[in-house]
């Protein structure tokens, strides 16, 4: 598959303060890429930095096989949606999608027909002469991705574009630019701090700190595999579940327990570790009732809080002497104080190095 | 619960307490004091008012006033030269200053001082400053331009572009900083878009940002308006309404009128008109702006 963006060692820096630092990645043509981070990791930085925003540093950042590092935005052959909408307030609908084009002197029944287009995909078409002021917010943000799309460009640029809407829309609109990518195949880079976001859109996951990108890869391995152990606790909600211990012979051992690691799959190609380390469990991989009889660990917990979700019910309690959380389904009557057997998969669960924090 | 709904009068009671003594300073001084004025325009008082009724007198000896007419003239093209200028130039200023430029602070300093000076010390320090013997025009001449010829004050035919010059540079200063606030208040992500549209930054400034900053442009054409029609101090400290009767506007020849040549009647006329011409302007606009039942933003 051809790259449509390449970005070779890129560098920023505001003065001192290095904001990205060698930053290398390549998006494949037609691939929805989310870059995802908490607030003040540089992903937004990163993404105004591909569409020209931004001057960089040092590197270079190519969009179609061509070095755009120093052309002005318009010329790059992209198309942005911004988290604020940024309509132009003054102008219709059709006047914010048209403004552009005019503007670069397109002619007119051209103009027409991709306003005509972008509209009946993104269901625009009653609100082309009314002004954003009377739109909601969701409908605003749709005008703002047509006014990406009658650009009529490869990538599309999107810099958190639901984090203004509420939660039911958000999802709504989610599963729209889901839809859009399908229907377009267009390159999407996709910034936003919501990892349900990104693991339900994106094709693959950077996800960014510090300027840097910790992991790059599907939802899959994001989810399944973390490189280290930020990554594992940043995504997955409710968090992961971490307990402090030594790895010896082929066992974890934390306090008086030892949870055997028969099955799992350990990142050194010797297939073992030893030493200090960070066992990571994920809420929803602990199991508990009948099925717990078939797990290679089971430990008796005393349960200190319930948070019921609805769907789920989230159980509180201690495993020697850390916080654990465990995943329940919604129905299970369950009740403070009450013991509760759970059960572990140490195929699931993850091993970090105590120092280094890295996968093992 | 409460079972009836209580007395829309004594809510809020401390508040509408301290707004007393505003809303009678309002009732009887302005309102009141208006209407006085425009009572006894029809009178013949002289030194005191006096109510013997003349009719219309007062505003057929008003308009047959070559000075009155020279006063209307002058403010109308002050007031259009100061309009359009002092926000082209207070625009530009602010846009140049919202460029992240260095030294925003000190800059914005120097350009806004000369509003915190009082007309009277602009209007002395432009007399000098144009003055042939020793301003500008001394100046270049010093440097060997032996013809060079500036001085607007002296000459009736431009006089009020001298006094033009003085207001622009006390209120450009003012226009500056609120146009400035109105940039700062525009959503850098609207820049942003516009460049990816790959629009040229005056179109952008013209089709985009000038639209979306409409309040505050009607807040500081309220501010502007209004001190042009009380031009008065500007004039008395420059040019004394000279030479002859070249730079005279309204509100001097009111103030004249009225404690110089002790004919209260006519300058009560004359202050009419000044009232009327504002509302002509004023009341269709507020109707415009604020009559619509609903507000767009």
């Amino acid at each position: 598959m051809k790259n449509s963006v390449e970005i070779k060692n890129l560098d920023l820096q505001f003065g001192a303060v290095k904001v990205l630092q060698n930053l290398n990645l390549e998006i494949g043509k037609g691939e929805f890429l989310v870059l995802l981070g908490s607030s003040g990791c540089g992903k937004s930085t990163l993404l105004n930095c591909i569409a020209g925003l931004l001057d960089v540093s040092g590197g270079q950042i190519h969009i179609n096989d061509r070095n755009v590092t120093w052309a002005e935005p318009s010329e790059r052959g992209i198309g942005m949606v911004f988290q604020s909408y940024a309509l132009y307030p003054q102008m219709t609908v059709e006047g914010n999608l048209s403004f552009g084009l005019k503007n670069a002197k397109l002619p007119k029944s051209e103009i027409e027909t991709r306003i005509k287009h972008a509209s009946e995909v993104l269901q625009i078409e009653p609100l082309l002469k009314r002004k954003p002021a009377a739109l909601s917010g969701g409908q605003r943000q749709r005008v703002a991705i047509g006014r990406a799309l009658v650009r009529d460009v490869d990538v599309f640029l999107f810099d958190e574009p639901l984090s203004n809407l509420d939660a039911k829309l958000r999802a709504d609109l989610r599963v729209e630019i889901k839809r859009l990518h399908h229907k377009l195949q267009n390159t999407m880079i996709y910034v936003t701090h919501d990892q349900i976001e990104a693991m339900t859109l994106a094709d693959r996951i950077a996800i960014m700190r510090g300027g840097q990108i910790m992991q790059l890869g599907s939802p899959d391995e994001i989810y399944g595999r973390p490189v280290n152990k930020y990554v594992a606790d940043f995504i997955g909600s409710p968090s992961m579940n971490f307990l402090d211990g030594q790895v010896k012979n082929g066992a974890f051992q934390v306090g008086d327990l030892t949870i055997p690691l028969d099955g799992y799959d350990f990142a050194d190609s010797s297939g073992s570790a030893e030493g200090p380390a960070t066992i990571g469990i994920r809420p929803e991989h602990v199991v508990t009732g009948e099925l717990v009889e078939n797990t290679p660990f089971q430990i008796e917990v005393e349960i200190n809080l319930i948070e019921p979700t609805g769907s789920d019910t989230l159980v509180d309690c201690e495993v020697a002497g850390h916080h654990f959380r465990v995943r329940m389904d919604g129905q299970s009557k369950v009740s403070v104080g009450e013991k509760l057997r759970l059960g572990l998969a140490p195929s699931k669960a993850s091993l970090f190095d105590a120092k280094t924090e890295l996968r093992l | 619960m409460a079972s009836t709904r209580p007395n829309q009068l004594f809510r809020n009671k401390s508040a509408k307490i301290a707004a007393i003594p505003m809303i009678v300073t309002a009732l009887f001084v302005f309102v009141g004091g208006t209407i006085w004025t425009v009572v006894y325009s029809f009178t013949k008082s002289g030194l005191l008012p006096r109510l013997k009724w003349v009719g219309l007198d007062q505003y057929e000896r008003l308009w047959a006033t070559r000075k009155w007419l020279v006063s209307i003239e002058n403010l109308a093209i002050y007031g259009l030269c100061m309009l359009v200028l002092v926000f082209v130039i207070g625009f530009i200023l602010a846009a140049l200053i919202d460029q992240k430029i260095r030294f925003e602070d000190t800059i914005r300093t120097v350009i806004l001082y000369p509003y915190a000076l009082s007309f009277v010390v602009t209007g002395l320090v432009w007399q000098w400053i144009l003055n042939p013997d020793f301003g500008v025009q001394n100046v270049v001449r010093g440097w060997g331009w032996e013809s060079f010829t500036f001085d607007p004050l002296y000459n009736a035919d431009i006089a009020i572009y001298g006094v033009l010059i003085a207001g622009l540079w006390q209120g450009s200063g003012l226009v500056m900083v609120l146009m400035l606030a109105g940039l700062r208040g525009i959503d850098q992500d609207v820049w942003k878009a516009s460049r990816v549209d790959g629009i040229p930054a005056w179109k952008a400034y013209i089709f985009i940002i000038i639209p979306m900053m409409r309040p505050v442009f009607v807040t500081t054409l309220v501010i502007v308006v209004t001190g042009i029609v009380k031009i008065y101090d500007l004039i008395v400290a420059q040019t004394g309404g000279g030479p002859g009767i070249a730079t005279e506007v309204p509100a001097k020849y009111v103030y004249d009128m009225m404690f110089q040549a002790n004919n209260l009647g006519q300058g009560f006329a004359a202050s009419t008109m000044m009232l009327v011409t504002v509302a002509l302007i004023v009341i269709p606009w507020a109707i415009l702006e604020f009559g619509g039942s609903k507000r767009h933003d």
